[in-house]
């Protein structure tokens, strides 16, 4: 039954995509969690300034706190693109 | 001193009141003396899913402002013995719902019942935190759908940090997955998320899974919590979340499609 098994792919394709797709934004949403207010704008802020000068993706910036005994971190990642 | 249990789920439409009704009167059955208090300030509904609309003279908000006392807001349910419920305002201020008035009016509740249930509003605003900042439990009701299982990962965050065992470092609120309108046959197809998917995206306890049923409505049309419907599958799956929440070991029902002879010639 190739015909039926075609239409029944495409469907598994539907949850398995929606469950993929959960997986990504939830861990990104856990990762900022915590954090304070102003962690989002301070990561657009940034990416604009980097984007003076460089062309880097929309997710190349990815900011952290840390908490150290008494003491915050924050953490700065910038994914810079391969150089050619 | 009672538990105070939270029903929430970020998202609007996923099935907190149907459920606040439902485990309400299932622990009432249970013979626990139980209050569900509605926090949906401005969108008062489950006076109509309980049946009580026409009883309602003082709500929530008179309360907190001292324009009535406390036994002249709750009514009691007239088939469950020891059910009371705690209408919500229909008033269209936000604000109305004040931090000390609720904390005053939920240790009073707690002092004379078992179980106090919060029917939280949709969405993370005031009305959302206040219904689940005294939780010591928290049923959150998530459908098979993207949107949902986000909010309910939102509102896990806001559950562990944003509530009062969280903040003054007690042990954390209990949090259970409740999983409402779930069409077993539309899994089968994988057109909808399974629960083991929304189970592993969550990664919290299953407390139940509620069919998508006709039962619901034909159930609030009526004004009686699902629950009280025994022979229909979402009644029965409500009693089931009852007793697990008790502390009876129950098998999940209700997970896969009865199949009838035509799926049964489809899918061998
Ligand atoms: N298991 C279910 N099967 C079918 N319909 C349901 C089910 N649970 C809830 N509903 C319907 O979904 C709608 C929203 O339910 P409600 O309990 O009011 O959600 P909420 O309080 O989260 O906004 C109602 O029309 C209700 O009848
Ligand atoms: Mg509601």
């Amino acid at each position: 039954m190739a015909f039926l098994d075609y239409f029944r792919s495409e469907k598994k394709r539907s949850a398995s995509l929606a469950k993929e797709r959960l997986q990504v934004i939830v861990a990104r949403e856990r990762g900022n969690r915590g954090g304070p207010d102003y962690l989002p704008a301070l990561q657009q802020e940034i990416l604009q300034v980097i984007r003076r000068y460089i062309e880097v993706d929309d997710d190349a910036v990815r900011i952290e706190v840390d908490r150290e005994g008494d003491c915050e971190v924050l953490e700065l990642n910038v994914t810079l693109p391969d150089s050619d | 001193m009672a538990r105070i249990v939270v029903v929430t789920s970020g998202k609007g439409g996923v099935g907190k009141t149907t459920t606040s009704a439902a485990f309400g009167a299932g622990l009432a059955r249970a013979g626990y003396r139980t209050v569900v208090v509605d926090f949906d300030v401005g969108l008062r509904n489950l006076d109509l899913i309980m049946g009580c609309e026409r009883r309602v003279v003082y709500d929530f908000v008179n309360v907190i402002n001292g324009e009535a006392n406390l036994n002249q807001a709750l009514i009691r349910d007239k088939r469950v013995d020891g059910l009371e419920i705690l209408p919500a305002s229909q008033t269209r201020d936000k604000d109305a719902l004040t931090f000390e008035g609720v904390q005053s009016v939920l240790e009073t509740l707690a002092s004379t019942h078992d179980y106090v249930i919060c029917d939280s509003p949709a969405g993370i605003e005031r009305g959302a935190h206040l219904a689940m900042y005294f939780a010591d439990d928290a049923l959150v009701v998530t459908n098979p759908e993207v949107s949902s299982v986000r909010d309910s990962d939102r509102v896990l965050g806001l559950l562990s940090s944003k509530t009062r065992r969280a903040e003054q470092g007690d042990e954390p609120v209990k949090e259970h997955l409740v999983v409402t309108r779930y069409a077993a046959a539309r899994v089968g197809k994988g057109e909808m998320l399974s629960i083991e998917d929304i189970c592993e995206i969550l990664s919290i306890d299953l407390l139940g899974v509620v069919p998508e049923s006709t039962a619901v409505l034909n159930a609030s049309n009526a004004g009686v919590p699902v629950i009280m419907e025994d022979k229909t599958d979402a009644g029965q799956a409500y009693d089931d979340i009852v007793s697990r929440y008790l502390g009876e070991a129950r098998d999940h029902r209700f997970l896969t499609e009865k199949k009838g002879l035509f799926g049964r010639l489809f899918k061998g």
